[in-house]
């Protein structure tokens, strides 16, 4: 049985914890709120660029002159998965379930015989994937000192796939990320960006443009960008994922916290009543004696 | 005056977005105007002034490279970095040149025989220190 100094000890801590988690949970509103705008600020880019593109590949699809970046290197030997995680813990399940995701698809690619190539993004996803594949990691982007994700780290990220990507290093590469739905549902998401896949357009939907210079000159020039697109909402989405994430997690911390206060309120009350009472008894029996 | 509908989108923001009467765009092969009823067009842009023409008067937007779809009835730009020509200083001016050399080094080293790309990087560099120019701002 706790002294009754001990319980009131625990119940201070346990109090400034919820303190703690209550805000962290209200930075994590905060920033969420931010992180939305963002993905939303940049999807009429994100929406205009893939209606160009789907259109401008699948007129280019079938010919055999379609750059590598859209047909592929006719290969599958070689996979490169791109894994995006946070850099921070601290937010339930999202950093796990991101490399967990990430975790079955290697082991699924190696035991169909397959060469898994890991680039990490993110402090948390590295550190899981170390552990189990420590060989296959390729590299890692550090985000650390990045407050705002802004489309120059995803371009960074992007040209450093890329010149794999012309290295010949591989030949699909697969982003994983979280797709944010609201603040308690986050998707993991692996995300086929190399070759790159678009939906294909309603023929009735794409006007027959004129290119300047040429459609092949476009496409060429488009789909590294494509790269860079896919991998800006990519990061976008795990933003807000992750403040979404985090903020549903400190909300229960909170929550038990609190639970866990009343607990120990209760438990002290008792005691300092049964004290009490044993004091009572002593002195009635002792009055009794006389 | 017939209108045009004119958006100016970048990855990370929606810039702008407007009726207009006449777009001019510096294309990849040279500067071209759009106005109502212009055939459809998509072409890549190069570093330059993007000039809209409106009833409130004209805007002009920098933008580093991208690329423009342009309809019968509207102008998208799909700008990589676009900004509007006020908040272009030499400040950042200086950053995008930096930017473009970097990635110049960065082709030259990983496409040594192939002389492609490291041309395509280097006339980056000459047309942002051609656009630099223009609107008066010095490349060091």
């Amino acid at each position: 049985m706790p002294s009754l100094k001990d319980l009131k000890n625990r119940i201070a801590s346990v109090k400034s914890t919820r303190k703690i988690t209550k805000a962290m949970q209200m930075v994590a509103a905060a920033k969420l709120r931010r992180a939305q705008d963002a993905a939303e600020a940049s999807r009429p880019y994100t929406e205009r660029f893939n209606t160009v593109m789907s259109g401008l590949a699948s007129g280019a699809a079938g010919s055999a002159s379609a750059p590598r970046l859209l047909s592929g290197t006719g290969s599958d030997q070689t996979h490169l998965l791109v894994v995006m995680t946070a850099e921070r813990g601290l937010c339930g399940g999202f950093n796990g379930n991101i490399a967990k995701l990430a975790r079955t698809h290697a082991k699924q690619l190696i035991a169909a015989g397959k060469t898994v190539k890991i680039l990490t993004v993110g402090k948390k996803g590295r550190d899981v994937i170390k552990r189990e594949f420590a060989e296959q990691m390729v590299g890692h982007v550090d985000l650390t000192a990045v407050k705002r994700v802004s489309y120059a780290n995803a371009q960074d990220i992007a040209r450093d796939v890329l010149t794999r990507f012309d290295a010949g290093d591989f030949d699909i590469a697969t982003l994983f990320f979280a797709r944010f739905e609201n603040v308690v549902t986050q998707h993991p998401t692996a995300l086929q960006v190399i070759p790159a896949k678009f939906e294909q357009a309603d023929d009735a939907d794409v006007a027959l443009y004129d290119y300047e210079p040429s459609e092949d000159a476009i496409l060429a020039d488009l789909l590294p960008r494509g790269v860079a697109t896919q991998i800006f909402a990519a990061l976008l989405e795990n933003a807000a994922s992750e403040q979404g994430a985090r903020m549903s997690a400190m909300d229960n911390a909170t929550r038990n916290a609190g639970d866990m206060i009343d607990k120990l309120t209760i438990e002290f009350n008792r005691s300092r009543q049964a004290k009490i009472t044993n004091e009572l008894i002593e002195i009635i029996s002792g009055a009794e004696a006389l | 005056m017939a209108n045009v509908q004119f958006d100016l989108v970048s990855p990370e923001r929606l810039l702008a977005s407007v009726g207009a009467s006449e777009v001019q765009i510096p294309g990849a092969d040279g500067d071209m105007t759009a106005m109502e009823g212009h055939a459809p067009t998509i072409t890549t842009l190069r570093p330059g002034v993007l000039r809209v023409v409106h009833s409130g008067g004209t805007d002009e937007y920098v933008v580093s490279g991208g690329f423009a779809e342009i309809t019968a009835t509207g102008v998208s730009v799909l700008a990589e970095q676009a900004l509007p020509r006020g908040e272009m200083t030499q400040e950042v001016f200086d950053t995008m040149i930096a930017d473009a050399k970097a990635a110049l080094k960065s082709a030259e080293e990983v496409f040594k025989n192939e002389p492609g790309p490291v041309d395509d990087a280097a006339k980056l560099i000459s047309d942002m220190v051609a656009m630099g120019g223009h609107i008066g701002l010095s490349s060091s």
